[in-house]
């Protein structure tokens, strides 16, 4: 039995490890899909966003947010778990303290990375990068610790399983608040009320960014699961990948066909958030449905987010890379879906859950970014837009030879 | 000596070239451009929002050659790089007053 404990701990914990290591690899993702949907002379600056922001939520969480959210009683992680403790919890205690840290840990990185491609090729750097301090150290957390960290919500019945709501629909708040904020970009909308396109500059890089999403998305919602060492356990994540893989099926396809129908083009970029937005409706339960309705659950956020990107276009909403439609509008239809797969989830549960997560978000977020503005200002220059961010803040062209 | 200058829809580059040569055309620049005539440019959709694009691309090809080719010449491009939709393009006819190879120096229609 000691042998059977200790196999099935050392088991959990490499399952909770690669699982953690497939979400770190949807920071490429993120920054890959956003260098694509910017113009190139705001790549450098997008990437060096992406880069920071990662490392920031690494010490953040390190530092504060760990504790906030999971109460490990002060500072840092806590004490690792020892073997006689393990023994003696029968089974109870089944994966390492670290390999817990690890996952959640890129979780918050993800949480970050949404709000990147909402407020890109306006935002400051540093400005930005300061938000990103807060926001994982002290916003996430704190709402994350309300539920996951088994907190009033999760006592009200709220239903989140890998975070449509906590994590997707969190960072698209925040985004919206900084957006607010912000203004969009110079020349998005005319004074006549034009919406002007402002393509995005690299389609492969966009594409290759959404597939290393889908990709990381197994690790994010299979590892959610939190438990892989018995065969009902084995199972569930076999589900869980299943159901991740046809949402993000579903949403793509439903995506490319109503854009198809819509603007009487295949727009792929459309296509792009069409699948992450099948994978962000997914997310709140990837283990309850079957396979039909999980693709379904997907199609119809795949359907959303083009419904979305549009209408916040006419609303003089201006997101780059659509993150708002995908993790916001996205998050929330995936949080309401679970009502569909789940049985014992409740509607007051959800809308509970829903509610909070988006109006402390949003307030906390808005005061911030508030606050930063006053203080160091968030927008940069007409001027600096027009010469772009690459040469106003970072000083490195992505693509020197073509801009010589 | 007159210079032929022709604008031509990209994908039929290879087809004047080749009637071209045919008739006896001895060199040739071609330049990549963009510009708009009768065709005017058309708006597409980006994420639902309207772009338009003013300037389509075209090539265009200047030849050098001597007088008397000039009716084969123009005959070879009219057929080559006709589709017989709106923006097949143009061929201009300039008289050219003099050439000179710079190898050589040869000056006159010996040298184009």
């Amino acid at each position: 039995m000691e042998d059977l404990i200790q196999l099935s701990y050392a088991v959990d914990t490499f399952y909770f490890l690669v699982m953690g290591a497939l979400v770190m690899f949807m920071a490429p993702g993120f920054a890959m899909l956003e260098a694509g949907m910017v113009r190139s002379k705001n790549t450098s600056e997008i990437l060096t966003k992406n880069v920071a922001l990662f490392a920031i939520s690494c010490v953040m969480y390190l530092l504060v947010g760990y504790a906030i959210m999971y109460g490990g009683g002060g500072m840092l992680i806590g004490a690792e778990n020892t073997v006689d403790e393990v023994l003696a919890s029968g089974g109870e205690v089944y994966y390492s303290a670290r390999s817990d840290f690890f996952f959640q840990v890129v979780f918050v990185a993800t949480a970050m990375s949404i709000i990147s491609g909402a407020v890109a090729e306006r935002m400051k750097l540093w400005s930005f990068l300061l938000f990103a301090v807060v926001m994982t150290g002290f916003i996430y957390p704190l709402q994350g610790s309300w539920s996951w960290g088994g907190g009033f919500l999760s006592e009200a019945g709220f239903v989140d399983f890998a975070g449509s709501g906590i994590v997707h629909m969190c960072g698209a708040a925040a985004a919206l608040a900084g957006v607010l904020l912000l203004g969009p970009r110079q020349g998005k909308y005319g004074p006549n009320g034009e919406i002007n396109a402002i393509q995005g500059s690299n389609m492969p890089l966009a594409t290759l960014g959404m597939f290393i999403l889908w990709f990381g998305w197994f690790g994010f919602n299979g590892g959610s699961e939190l438990k892989l060492s018995n065969i009902d356990e084995a199972n569930a994540v076999a589900q869980v990948f299943v159901n991740t893989n046809m949402a993000a099926a579903g949403g793509l396809i439903a995506a490319l066909i109503l854009a198809r129908i819509m603007f009487g083009k295949a727009d792929l970029t459309m296509a792009l958030n069409g699948a992450l937005a099948g994978l962000v409706s997914i997310t709140a339960e990837p283990l309850s449905g079957t396979n039909v309705e999980s693709m379904l659950i997907g199609a119809v956020g795949g359907l959303l987010v083009v419904l979305s990107i549009v209408a916040l276009d006419k609303m003089r909403i201006d997101d780059p890379v659509g993150a708002i439609s995908v993790h916001g509008t996205c998050g929330i239809w995936g949080l309401m879906a679970v009502l569909i797969t789940t049985e014992g989830a409740t509607l007051t549960g959800q809308l509970t859950g829903l509610g909070v997560i988006l109006g402390f978000t949003f307030a906390a977020a808005l005061v911030v970014w508030f606050v930063i503005k006053m203080i160091f200002g968030i927008r940069l220059s007409d001027e600096d837009q027009l010469i772009g961010a690459d040469t106003a803040e970072i000083g490195i062209a992505a693509y020197p030879e073509f801009s010589k | 000596m007159k210079l032929i200058t022709a604008i031509i829809k990209p994908f039929k580059l290879d087809d004047v070239r080749e009637a071209l040569s045919e008739v006896g055309v001895q060199g040739m620049t071609v330049t990549e451009v963009k510009g708009f005539g009768r065709q005017k440019g058309h708006t597409e959709l980006y994420r639902g929002a309207e772009y338009v694009v003013d300037f389509l691309p075209k090539v265009k090809i200047e030849a050098a050659i001597d007088d008397a080719l000039q009716d084969q010449v123009i005959e070879a491009i009219s057929k080559s790089a006709n589709t017989g939709k709106v923006g097949d393009g143009k061929i201009f006819v300039t008289a050219l007053e003099e050439a000179v190879r710079i190898r050589t120096g040869e000056t006159g229609p010996g040298a184009v």
